[in-house]
């Protein structure tokens, strides 16, 4: 394939997975690792360092816009980062001992996993009653303002949700992806985080845990130019489109669809991660 | 018992700050992504690519020296790499700023905090890690 082929397909590619990314909330680099291997024959360690890239170009391009309406908790974010970039570094490190075929399959599991959660039922757990010591010597707990004035919320079991995002971290280094789905659990559920918040500072974190497992893929050579420059441009260019909008429209029947499109996927890479194929 | 961080309205005006320093961070790299982009088209256009399996010393841009190299020479690919560079370096710049603004509001547990994480990052920049 000619470079110039090569350069408009992924292109458009990465710009279809930014919008479809921003729109349903599952972020680019789900879709733009199976579109490099399955579709394109590109090796999943070049895959995963393009995707890294698109992740940190689009958690700081949204979270530039987040953070100026004031809801993400800087924090918390700063807090739970420490868990975070050690264990990115982590997966960063082991994934090149891991067979390239067990990688697809992991990264098969964790796309069945978000698809999962993104048609799911969301039920906001927060609540502003009994905070934990962790929570108060941390200063986590923080306001939100809402339609009704500003809205305390305090924040629960610190330790499991700490715990809940190395385990995040460790995947978002391994597979190249921002595992927003494994930090949605660790906020929403266990530390009972409102929405609005979680979502932000989780976004806000993302850049922060990829540009740490960025810089060990940048070392070892997994970050090539001729394939960072089109996912980076096309993906942002996408997700800047979609977060436009997203305002505007409802987007439940599109996250169906595209649940059904994540999950032929998941099990596209599993089989050619079994059959050796990746 | 008192929850909420003492000073909410001096963190609406790092968070403004913060969110500038971001999207400033995001152009900058974009645009020098795409400059490289072009000069990288423009003398490879015809040329055949092969990403089919992975190795380790093909780009040659694994190091900031090396990319630098290639940038005095005008070469389309180190100058995307340099773009990368930036953009990873955008979020580190947030928590270096982050360390700053928790110290003016004198919160030295975050200022620690912050450090922390700093280093961690930086000693991912030592390529002992890379075996």
């Amino acid at each position: 394939m000619s470079v110039l082929l090569f350069t408009v397909i992924v292109l458009i590619g990465a710009f279809l997975a930014g919008l479809v990314g921003s729109l349903t909330g599952l972020g680019g680099g789900v879709i733009i690792i199976p579109l490099l291997t399955l579709g394109l024959g590109v090796d999943i360690h070049y895959a995963i360092g393009a995707s890294i890239i698109s992740v940190i170009a689009t958690s700081s391009g949204s979270a530039a816009a987040y953070v100026k309406e004031g809801i993400t908790n800087i924090r918390i974010g700063m807090f739970l980062e420490i868990a975070t970039t050690i264990s990115a570094i982590l997966g960063a490190v082991i994934t090149v001992y891991i067979n390239p075929g067990y990688i697809a399959v992991i990264f098969g599991l964790i796309l069945l996993f978000s698809a999962a959660m993104m048609v799911r039922k969301k039920v906001d757990h927060s609540d502003n009653n009994t905070s934990g010591k962790l929570a108060v010597f941390f200063k986590l707990n923080g306001t939100y303002p809402t339609e009704n004035g500003v809205k305390e919320y305090a924040v629960h079991n610190v330790v499991g949700g700490f715990l809940m995002m190395f385990v995040a971290g460790v995947i978002s280094g391994l597979l190249g992806i921002g595992s927003g789905a494994l930090k949605v659990i660790a906020m929403d559920n266990i530390m009972r985080i409102p929405f609005k918040v979680s979502t932000t500072t989780s976004n806000f974190m993302m850049g922060v845990t990829a540009a740490a497992s960025a810089i060990v893929y940048l070392h070892r050579g997994q970050i090539d130019p001729g394939i960072a420059m089109p996912v980076t441009v096309g993906v942002l260019l996408g997700a800047t489109i979609g977060s436009k909008i997203l305002v505007k429209t409802k987007t439940d029947k599109l996250k169906i669809v595209f649940a059904i499109v994540v999950a032929f996927l998941a099990f596209q890479m599993i089989y050619n991660g079994l059959s050796g194929r990746l | 018992m008192r929850k909420q961080s003492k000073n909410f309205f001096a963190d609406k005006d790092i968070q403004l700050i913060l969110g500038t320093l971001l999207r400033v961070g995001v152009i900058a790299s974009i645009s020098v992504v795409l400059l490289g982009g072009f000069i990288y088209l423009y003398s490879n256009y015809a040329g055949t690519i092969n990403y089919g399996k992975f190795n380790p010393d093909k780009s040659g841009l694994s190091s900031v020296a090396a990319i630098f190299h290639g940038m005095a020479h005008f070469d389309g690919s180190a100058i995307i790499q340099f773009g990368v560079l930036l953009l990873i370096f955008t979020p580190v710049a947030r928590v270096i700023f982050s360390v700053f603004s928790f110290l003016i509001e004198r919160d030295y547990l975050y200022v620690l905090i912050g450090l922390f994480v700093l280093c961690i990052i930086l000693y991912s920049l030592s390529d002992k890690l890379v075996g």
